[in-house]
């Protein structure tokens, strides 16, 4: 059994990285879950979340994803992300600016526009801000 | 015999367009290659969302209850065909060679007593099918912009399918777009979106291991289905872009080398000419001594 598990983090525009690690622990839509070598066939859910990603007993990446898929074999963890971001290089300011901005647009839209994108963007922002938080 | 004033203004012309086509070549040559990269970077999401939704579908294909997204509507009386074009002519054959196609496909398929609708993305292929297909628009909208297909924007064209899919406007959706092979071949292709339809030779191998779900198998499908659409079309974006501009290079490639031909015809009968007048008026001034 190989010792490593193959991370690979795919958003629709390209792949972001792909590389090998110890554990990685993806934020399903029922729960963290840890993916160790040899894990068994699994598909989820993602909910906008941090991906740890860890190598040894330290965590040597935070990612942030807006949601999307997981799919874990026994090799292999390849999540495919709406969006994401790394989050050592995400400026708190901008979220800030993202989440008023969302909201603002929420305030003023008319009863009868759909504002379910707004919402969810609204919501993705809120969950990352509340990632740099926890950091 | 035209006049010496008329060749030089008509060489000249030559020249401007030519310099413009040289242009319109090289930027195309640059754009192909963004495209390209695009296309190229684009191509392991597009790859593992297949996979995945392969493996969920070989698990959920017995089930009577999975999606009607998967498995159809257990008819195929209305086709919808997602036409991708582009906005902008001089680019050769490319969106003469969609519009050829679909005209085939519709005149089969309505042989066949099935109805189809059209969903038009790009100006040029609204204008060449509005004539005889007017009536069976369902939609139509501008194609990617300047600045490249967007995921955005494929999800959004997504959505609204799924849309007309639930209020039961069509049974099977496909797009037709031009697969991007080498700059000089582009090859039209039909992708059929709804139902699902598998890859030919995609078929994975999962020595018999099932796949845990979690939420589980409905809920998991019902994103990922969606998703898949977007990335479908996104997919058929971005083959189209780089299409576009390989086709686009051919074109102007051509172009210029036939004003080049142009000009050097054009500049020997002016040569010719001139060395004409000249010699008449030789013979003229000749001729007028010797007469006296």
């Amino acid at each position: 059994m190989a010792d490593k598990v193959e991370f690979e983090l795919v958003s629709p525009e390209r792949l972001l990285v792909s590389e090998g690690a110890d554990m990685v622990v993806v934020p399903g839509e029922e729960g963290d879950f840890g993916v160790l070598p040899g894990h068994a066939l699994f598909l989820s859910g993602v909910r906008p979340g941090t991906i740890e990603v860890y190598n040894g007993e330290t965590i040597s990446d935070r990612i942030f994803v807006a949601g999307g898929f997981a799919e874990v074999t026994g090799e292999r963890c390849t999540v495919l992300a709406e969006e994401a971001v790394n989050l050592a290089e995400v400026e708190r300011v901008s979220v800030e600016a993202r989440i008023s901005d969302n909201e603002q647009a929420i305030s003023v839209a008319n009863p009868d526009e759909d504002v379910t994108e707004y919402e969810n963007d609204l919501r993705i922002g809120r969950a990352l801000l509340e990632a740099l938080d926890a950091q | 015999m035209p006049s010496l004033k008329y060749l030089r203004v008509r060489i000249n012309s030559v020249k401007a367009t030519q310099k413009i086509t040289s242009a319109m070549k090289m930027v195309a040559a640059s754009k192909l290659r963004r495209a390209q990269e695009q296309a190229e970077a684009a191509r392991p999401y597009a790859q593992r969302m297949d996979r995945m939704v392969s493996s969920i579908a070989q698990t959920v294909a017995e089930n009577e209850n999975a999606p009607t997204l998967l498995r159809g509507t257990a008819s195929d009386e209305t086709h919808l065909l997602v036409i991708a074009t582009s906005d902008r002519g001089l680019c050769g054959g490319f969106n003469a060679s969609i519009v050829r196609a679909v005209r085939a496909r519709i005149s089969e398929l309505e042989a066949d007593k099935k109805t189809v609708k059209l969903f038009i993305i790009g100006r040029k292929g609204r204008d060449q099918l509005r004539r005889e297909f007017g009536t069976q628009f369902v939609e139509t909208r501008d194609g990617p912009g300047s600045s490249g297909p967007r995921y955005a924007d494929a999800v959004a064209i997504a959505h609204t399918l799924i849309t007309l899919f639930d209020s039961k406007e069509f049974d099977v959706c496909s797009v037709v777009y031009n697969e991007f092979k080498t700059a000089m071949t582009q090859v039209v292709t039909f992708q059929q979106l709804i139902p699902f339809a598998q890859r030919i030779g995609d078929q994975i191998d999962l020595d018999g291991a099932i796949y845990e779900f979690e939420p589980d198998e409905d809920a998991i499908l019902d994103k990922l289905l969606p998703q898949n659409i977007g990335v479908q079309i996104y997919h058929a974006f971005l083959e189209n872009g780089a299409s576009e501009q390989g086709a686009r290079m051919m074109a102007m490639d051509n172009a210029t080398r036939n004003a080049g031909d142009m000009i050097d015809k054009l500049t020997l009968t002016y040569n010719r000419t001139r060395q004409a007048m000249i010699t008449k008026e030789l013979i003229e001034i000749v001729s007028g001594a010797e007469a006296l």
